[in-house]
C-alpha cells in the first residue's frame, strides 16, 4: 500500500536531503584534511626546492702576498660583497697548501654570498644594493653568474652564513641517536611485551605494569626531556647535548610505543601454534623463542618502525637536554655535542636571514622524505603480517 | 686508557672469549654423554649457560664500578679494573664447567635466567614513570619553598625576571620580587587547545563516520593512511609551517577585516595543532564506531530510519562513551605539544581572551627556562619544572578517565 500523502511526502525529501547532507558533512571533512596535506606539501616544496640550486659567481682570483694578509683582497674589490665570506676566509689556507698557487691569478667559479643567491631566484627580501643588483644582472647576461645544483647542503654541517650551511652535522648526529634509542629500545620493549604477553602471571604487579605503560604512551614528550635533563644529566652525570643522551632520552619515550605494538602482534598469534609446541614438549621459553617470535617479527618490525620515525622526528626532549646548540661539525663520539635534523630545522627557522628560511624548509623535505620511507616500509610489514592468518 | 675505551676493550674481548666458552661446554656436555644415558637438556644450554656465567658476574661488576666512577665516588684504574674483570669471567666460567654434568638441567637455569631479564626489561617502564615524577616532584618542591602554591596558582603575573638575582645570591632590595603567577599561562594553553578541538573535533569525527559508515572498502584503505601522514608529520615541521605560512595568513585575513593580529597570535598555532590532532580523533573515533555492533544499525535501518538518523541516533550515542575518551586523548595531546607553540606561540603571557592576540603556553615556558643559559637552581628554570608537574597531572587525570571511560564502553558491547 502506498502513501500519498503530501505531508509525508514533503517529510521523506527533507529527512532525505538531511540524510544526503550528512554524508556531505563526513565527505567534506576528509576534503578539508587532504586538501590540508595538499597545500601543506605544495607549499614546503615551494619553498624548499630553491635551496637545492645554489649561485656561482666566476671572478678573477688573486693569488697574492696581499691576499695571503687579507683575504678580501684576493678579489677585486667591486666583486668583494659577491663572493661568500667562507670562501674568501679560504683563500690564504689554500695558497699555504698549495704555494704554487701564489702570485698566480686565475678565473675560478666560487660560492656567491647569499644575497646574490637570492636575487637570482628572485625573491623578495633579497637585501641586496642597487648598484650590486645591476652589476649582477650584467655578469649574469655575461654568464658569469649561475645557479648550480647545491652539493654543498648535503656534504657541509650548519654555518652562520646561509651559503655555507648544510645538514650532514645533523642528518650524522640523528643517525647515532636514532641507533642509540634502537639499541635500547626495541631489545627492551620486546622483552617487556614477551614477559607481559608470554609469562607474566595476572596479578597485581602486572596490572600496575600494564596501566604504567598505557600512561607513559600519553604523556607529553616534554616531559621525557625533564626526565633526560634531572635523571641523565644532572644525577648520571651524562654530557649534556650528547647523542648518548638525547638516546636515552629519545629510547624511553620511544619503549611504550614498541611495547603495545609487540603485544599486538603476539596476541595476533594464534593459541593453536603454541598448543602444538607445547604438545610436542616445548618448554615456555622454546615456544616463544621457536614459535610465536618468529611468526610475530613483522608486527614487531612495524611497531619499532613506527617508534623509531616517531623518535627520529622528535624535537621537543632534545631542546631540554641542549641539543640545539650551534654545532657545526659532525659527532666523533656518543659523547660529543651533537645535533639532530629536527633541531637543526627548529633552530634555522629562528634565524633571520631570508636565506635560511629556503634551507629549513629543503631541511624539512629531506626529514620527511626519510620519515615519510620508513612508514611506507611499516605499512609493508603490516600488510605482510595481516595476511599470514 | 678512559672508561670508554673500556667497554671497547670489554666487549672486543668478551665476545671471542664467550664463543670459546659456548664451544668448550658444549663440547663437555657431549663427551660426558659418551660413557651412556643422556643429557637432560639440549647440548646447546649447555653452552648458553656457561657464556651467561662468563658475562654475567664481569659485566654487572664492570657496570656497577663504572658507574661508581661516573658518580665520583671512588675510580679503580681502567686497567687494573679490565683485568679484574677478565679474571672475574675466567672464575665464572670454571665454576659452570666444574657443574656441566649428564644429569645437570642446563635448560632450566638459561630459562630461569631469561625470565629474570624479561622482568628487570618489564620493569623499565615503570622506572621511566618513577623517574619522570620524581624529577619534576624533586625541583617542584625546591621552587614552592621560594614561591608559593597558591601564588602559583592563582596569580595573574608572571615576571620571573628578577629571580636569577636572587639566585645568584644578590642583593635584592629596591627590585621589585619576581611574580610567577601561571594563569595567564594555562590560559594560553587552554584557548590553544581550545582553537585545535574546534578544528580536530568536528574534522576527525565527520572523517571517521564517513570512512566508517559510508566509504567503501578500497576507498576507505586508500584514505585512511593518507589521513595518517597528518600524524607523522613532525612537530617542528608543523610550528615552522604555521609560523611562515599560516600566521602572516592570519594577519593579512584580519586586515582585511580591519583587524589587528600579532604575528604570534593564538590562532595559527592553534589551527594546525588541531590540523595534527584530526588523524588521532578520526582513527580512535573509527575504532569505537565500527565496535557498535551491526544489529543496532540493521533494527534502527529496519524500523524506517534513514542512514544519517541512524548513525545519528543509534550509532554515535552507542559510541559516545569512546568518542568521549578519544577526545580527552587528544586534549592531553594538544595540552602537552610543545614545538608548534614555541615556534609560533608567544612568548609573553597574557590573559587575553582574543585569538589575534600573542599568547604564551606551559609548554613554552618549560623550554624557554630550561634552554637559556641561567643557572639551574635558579627559581626561573625550577619553574619549568614545577609548570612541567602541572602538565603531568593534567595529562594523567586525562587519560586516566578516558581509560575508566573506554572499559565502561568495552563491557557494554562485550
Amino acid at each position: 500500500m502506498m502513501q500519498t500523502d503530501p505531508q509525508a511526502a514533503a517529510r521523506k525529501r527533507k529527512r532525505d536531503r538531511a540524510d544526503t547532507r550528512f554524508k556531505l558533512y563526513g565527505l567534506s571533512a576528509i576534503i578539508f584534511a587532504l586538501a590540508f596535506l595538499v597545500f601543506f606539501f605544495v607549499d614546503i616544496i615551494g619553498k624548499g626546492l630553491p635551496a637545492f640550486q645554489q649561485a656561482q659567481i666566476q671572478v678573477e682570483v688573486h693569488y697574492s702576498e696581499a691576499a695571503m694578509n687579507n683575504y678580501n683582497k684576493a678579489v677585486d674589490k667591486q666583486y668583494k660583497r659577491l663572493v661568500s665570506k667562507t670562501w674568501l676566509r679560504l683563500v690564504p689556507n689554500q695558497i699555504r697548501d698549495n704555494p704554487e698557487l701564489m702570485g698566480t691569478t686565475r678565473v675560478e667559479w666560487v660560492l656567491a654570498e647569499n644575497r646574490v643567491d637570492q636575487f637570482l631566484k628572485g625573491h623578495e627580501g633579497h637585501r641586496l644594493k642597487a648598484k650590486y643588483q645591476t652589476l649582477v644582472n650584467q655578469m649574469y647576461e655575461e654568464g658569469k653568474v649561475k645557479l648550480v645544483f647545491n652539493t654543498g647542503f648535503f656534504t657541509k654541517g650548519d654555518s652562520k652564513l646561509p651559503e655555507n650551511a648544510g645538514i650532514v652535522a645533523s642528518a650524522i648526529g640523528s643517525v647515532l641517536v636514532l641507533l642509540l634509542t634502537m639499541l635500547f629500545a626495541v631489545p627492551v620493549g620486546v622483552m617487556t611485551a614477551i614477559y607481559l604477553e608470554e609469562f607474566a602471571p595476572d596479578n597485581r604487579l602486572t596490572q600496575i605494569i600494564e596501566v604504567n605503560i598505557n600512561n607513559l604512551a600519553a604523556i607529553p614528550s616534554i616531559l621525557y626531556g625533564l626526565l633526560g635533563l634531572a635523571i641523565f644529566i644532572n644525577f648520571m652525570g651524562v654530557p649534556r647535548s650528547s647523542a648518548l643522551v638525547g638516546g636515552l632520552t629519545l629510547a624511553l619515550m620511544t619503549l611504550p610505543v614498541i611495547i603495545i605494538a609487540t603485544r599486538a602482534a603476539l596476541r595476533a598469534v594464534p593459541d593453536s601454534i603454541r598448543e602444538a609446541a607445547y604438545g610436542l614438549g616445548a618448554s615456555n621459553l622454546q615456544v616463544v623463542w621457536h614459535h610465536v617470535l618468529p611468526l610475530a617479527t613483522p608486527g614487531i618490525l612495524t611497531g619499532s618502525i613506527i617508534g623509531l620515525a616517531q623518535a627520529m622526528g622528535e624535537t621537543a626532549p632534545l631542546l631540554i637536554v641542549g641539543m640545539m646548540a650551534y654545532i657545526p661539525e659532525a659527532p666523533g663520539s656518543i659523547l660529543e655535542a651533537t645535533t639532530v635534523l629536527p633541531a637543526q630545522i627548529y633552530t634555522w627557522s629562528g634565524e633571520s636571514l631570508r636565506a635560511f628560511e629556503e634551507r629549513t624548509a629543503a631541511g624539512i623535505m629531506v626529514l620527511l622524505a626519510v620519515l615519510l620511507s620508513l612508514n611506507a616500509l611499516a605499512v609493508k610489514f603490516r600488510n605482510r603480517s595481516e595476511n599470514t592468518w | 686508557m678512559l672508561y670508554s675505551d673500556l667497554i671497547f676493550w670489554l666487549v672486543g674481548g668478551l665476545i671471542p672469549l664467550a664463543i670459546t666458552a659456548y664451544m668448550v661446554a658444549r663440547g663437555k656436555a657431549l663427551s660426558s654423554e659418551n660413557e651412556g644415558g643422556r643429557l637432560h637438556s639440549l647440548p646447546g644450554y649447555y653452552g648458553w649457560y656457561a657464556v651467561i656465567w662468563l658475562a654475567l658476574p664481569a659485566m654487572l661488576s664492570g657496570l656497577a664500578l663504572s658507574a661508581a666512577h661516573l658518580f665520583g665516588l671512588f675510580s679503580i684504574p681502567a686497567p687494573i679494573l679490565l683485568a679484574g674483570m677478565f679474571t672475574l669471567s675466567g672464575l665464572g666460567l670454571w665454576y659452570a664447567l666444574s657443574h656441566i654434568k649428564i644429569d645437570f638441567r642446563a635448560r632450566e637455569s638459561v630459562e630461569k635466567f631469561t625470565t629474570g631479564t624479561l622482568i628487570i626489561a618489564a620493569s623499565i617502564s615503570i622506572l621511566t614513570t618513577l623517574g619522570i615524577v620524581l624529577s619534576v616532584v624533586f625541583e617542584s618542591i625546591n621552587f614552592f619553598q621560594v614561591i608559593s602554591f597558591w601564588d602559583f596558582i592563582t596569580g595573574t603575573k608572571w615576571e620571573p625576571d628578577t629571580a636569577f638575582l636572587i639566585g645568584a645570591g644578590r642583593d635584592t632590595t629596591g627590585i621589585a620580587p619576581p611574580a610567577f603567577g601561571a594563569v595567564p599561562i594555562f590560559a594560553g594553553t587552554f584557548m590553544i587547545t581550545a582553537i585545535a578541538m574546534m578544528v580536530a573535533v568536528p574534522v576527525g569525527l565527520f572523517s571517521a563516520i564517513y570512512m566508517s559508515e559510508y566509504a567503501s572498502h578500497t576507498a576507505r584503505g586508500r584514505l585512511k593512511p593518507m589521513l595518517e601522514i597528518l600524524a607523522g608529520i613532525p612537530t617542528v615541521v608543523y610550528g615552522f609551517f604555521a609560523a611562515i605560512t599560516i600566521s602572516p595568513l592570519i594577519v593579512k585575513a584580519a586586515h582585511a577585516f580591519g583587524l589587528e593580529a600579532d604575528y604570534t597570535n593564538a590562532l595559527a598555532p592553534g589551527l594546525i595543532m588541531g590540523v595534527m590532532i584530526i588523524p588521532f580523533v578520526s582513527s580512535l573515533s573509527d575504532d569505537v564506531i565500527k565496535a557498535v555492533p551491526q544489529d543496532l544499525r540493521d533494527g534502527s535501518l529496519a524500523l524506517g530510519t534513514t542512514k544519517s538518523e541512524t548513525i545519528r541516533h543509534i550509532v554515535l550515542p552507542a559510541a559516545l562513551p569512546g568518542i568521549v575518551s578519544a577526545f580527552m586523548l587528544a586534549i592531553s595531546r594538544a595540552i602537552g605539544e610543545t614545538m608548534i607553540v614555541v615556534m609560533a606561540a608567544g612568548l609573553r603571557p597574557n590573559l587575553t581572551a582574543n585569538p589575534l592576540e600573542g599568547i604564551t603556553t606551559v609548554t613554552v615556558k618549560i623550554v624557554e627556562a630550561l634552554t637559556g643559559d641561567q643557572e639551574f637552581d635558579s627559581a626561573f628554570t625550577q619553574s619549568a619544572f614545577a609548570l612541567g608537574f602541572v602538565l603531568l597531572l593534567i595529562t594523567l587525570m586525562l587519560n586516566i578517565a578516558s581509560t575508566i571511560v573506554v572499559r565502561k564502553f568495552k563491557q557494554r558491547y562485550e
